[in-house]
């Protein structure tokens, strides 16, 4: 006996829950090959407000964290990715069209990734704070903080896993929370991901997940003036230049749109950090 | 028994409405003889209310008149005079980015903090009907009001002749719940004579009922007639300091028996829900809540207030919202 197919209905990930839209819309998936593949949510601009109270309630917490701790817990994103494999293959195969083997060197990359940005968590510091000399019997201190509350777009296109895993997890070393607004066409890594995350350590807040169009929801979060910086690495086929006013209204970061899926580096942890720079005296008796 | 033949201190209203031979056992027969409350209805009541979508220009005039019936209010053990400063400041001008938001109705502080208030207010001291901000004080061994009567009456004095517009009382929860309504009648009775001033006016008498210790309905509403009847110019929900604090639920019943109390005497009593205020969104529920259970003409200070702190902030926030077209941040207000 045939059995009926039971497509799941990806829902949003916002301050740890899986809240559908608040609009109540969603869109269809298809596959490389058009068939249905599943509902997502089709976020509104009050979701993305809601992301972002929920990522600002999260950044004392993560960014008050241990390095190592941070380190740990991102780690662990890692480990649990590794046992969720097989889930992602399939879904890369189905959304993007790609081979077996293709799909798994994208999700060994992107576990690979977590490892490398992991690793960075207390040791970015080291590199790129500074004791600076100073003519007087003072230590001068810089030393990198988190910015804050991070929105996100998304690598579009080919790649969505680990385009999307090569924008968070680095703006999540430094202590940064996130807002990422997910590849529109292939949400369904995004949403994967996000039950990863739900299920290690990382708390709720810390990234929120936002899927539908950024052409819709990505003004609203440039202009929010509870948003420290910008990242608009997917935006390119959008309108950037008037996001990136938008965002200089409130004084932002802002990465500019990359093609393609960007490499991991140092420079995406240290884009959303501040320098902060303390004096204290040599001698205090 | 002979408690219950005592005779009260002869609160006009309950006069009329009791007739003049005012005992405790005439009152106890008024408030155990009016209605139950159905709790179903009620709890279905607020929750439909609060499913109306208020949006644009009708959002843009519930955010300025919440403003307008904020008492904005600091009652914290660690109060200083320069803290009152600063809620006077933040009372006066909300919002500095833009000078056309409305002041909000009063201060509320304790009561050795009256003077600090009135002299940062200054000549925008007075009644919130001119656009002026008055202050409120809070009395009466508050928040427990576990004090001897006179100690409680002293509290009151004090602060009207500090110069408090408006004095917030507590009922005495223990004595309420234990049945002896009487006790709790002639407190308010003799807080409401506290109030007088040299001059022959008296303080505007807030009475807060604790509806967080009063357990049911039933009770909040005999709370709500007995403190009407004592002579209470408005009715509070709570003081702020026991949780559940002001429910939508609650303040429909209180909202409620003032109808009642209109409809019977063709008097106007005020509301006051106090604590837990936090949204706008929650903010304009109330609204929807007043003016569809005692119409539109209660949304004005001398009869309708908010008992809020952070409330206001999060106003100023959607007040910034509808002005710019973006979302604002808490970097845009006071922290207070």
């Amino acid at each position: 006996m045939s059995r009926l197919s039971i497509p799941k209905t990806y829902k949003l990930y916002i301050g740890g829950k899986f809240p559908r839209s608040e609009s109540g819309r969603s869109y269809e998936i298809t596959g490389a090959d058009g068939a249905f593949l599943a509902n997502a949510s089709l976020a509104s601009r009050k979701d993305a407000r809601d992301a972002v109270v929920a990522a600002r309630a999260a950044v004392s917490g993560w960014a008050g964290a241990t390095a190592y701790n941070r380190g740990q817990v991102l780690y662990r994103v890692a480990e649990v990715l590794e046992g969720r494999r097989a889930q992602f293959v399939e879904e890369l195969r189905a959304s993007e069209g790609l081979t077996a083997a293709e799909a798994a060197r994208q999700v060994d990359e992107t576990i690979d990734t977590w490892v490398w940005y992991a690793g960075w968590a207390d040791k970015f510091v080291q590199v790129a704070g500074a004791g600076n000399p100073v003519a007087g019997p003072f230590f001068n201190l810089s030393v990198p903080e988190p910015t804050g509350v991070v929105a996100i777009v998304a690598p579009q296109g080919e790649g969505s896993l680990l385009g999307l895993v090569r924008v968070v997890a680095p703006a999540l070393v430094a202590g940064n929370a996130v807002v990422v607004v997910a590849d529109e066409r292939h949400p369904l890594s995004a949403i994967s991901l996000a039950e990863v995350l739900a299920t290690s350590d990382v708390p709720g807040g810390v990234v929120n997940v936002l899927t539908g169009s950024p052409a819709e929801i990505v003004p609203w979060l440039a202009s929010h003036a509870d948003v420290n910086a910008l990242d608009l690495t997917g935006a390119g086929e959008l309108e950037w230049v008037d996001l990136e006013i938008a965002a200089a209204e409130t004084l932002k970061r802002v990465l500019r749109p990359e093609p393609g899926v960007p490499a991991a580096t140092l420079d995406r942890i240290l884009a959303f950090t501040e320098t902060k720079t303390v004096w204290h005296t040599k001698s205090l008796i | 028994m002979t408690m219950q033949t005592t005779s009260l201190a002869p609160a006009e209203r309950a006069v009329r409405v009791l007739g003049g031979d005012l005992t405790e056992r005439s009152l106890r027969q008024y408030l155990e003889g009016l209605s139950g409350v159905d709790a179903v209805g009620l709890e279905q009541r607020a929750a439909g209310l609060a499913t109306r979508s208020i949006k644009t220009s009708s959002k843009a005039w519930a955010l300025d008149r919440i403003i307008e019936l904020i008492d904005l209010t600091t009652l914290e053990g660690a109060d200083t005079p320069g803290k009152v400063r600063s809620l006077v400041a933040k009372a006066l001008t909300p919002d500095a980015s833009d000078p056309s938001t409305p002041r909000v109705a009063a201060v509320c502080v304790y009561g050795d903090m009256v003077p600090y208030a009135v002299e940062a207010l200054g000549s925008a001291h007075g009644d919130p009907d001119d656009g002026l901000v008055s202050v409120a004080a809070v009395a009466t061994a508050f928040p427990s009001g576990r004090a001897s009567l006179a100690v409680k009456l002293a509290d009151t004095r004090d602060a009207v002749a500090a110069g408090a517009d408006e004095i917030d009382m507590v009922i005495d929860r223990g004595a309420f719940l234990s049945g002896r309504h009487g006790k709790v009648f002639e407190e308010i009775v003799a807080v409401k004579e506290a109030c007088r001033r040299d001059d022959g006016s008296y303080a505007s008498l807030k009475v807060i009922l604790e509806t967080g210790e009063l357990n049911t309905y039933d009770n909040v509403r005999r709370a709500s007639w007995l403190s009407i009847l004592a002579g209470g110019d408005f009715i509070k929900t709570s003081t702020g300091k026991v949780s559940p604090a002001a429910t939508l639920p609650v303040t429909l019943l209180m909202l409620e028996v003032v109808r009642d109390w209109h409809r019977l005497t063709g008097e106007y009593v005020g509301v006051k829900p106090a604590g837990g205020i936090r949204a706008s969104k929650d903010a304009v529920r109330y609204l929807v809540t007043v003016a569809e259970t005692v119409g539109e003409q209660w949304l004005q200070p001398h009869l309708f207030r908010f008992g809020a702190s952070s409330l206001l902030n999060d106003v100023l926030l959607q007040r910034q919202k509808l002005r710019t077209g973006r979302y604002s941040g808490p970097d845009y207000v006071t922290i207070d």
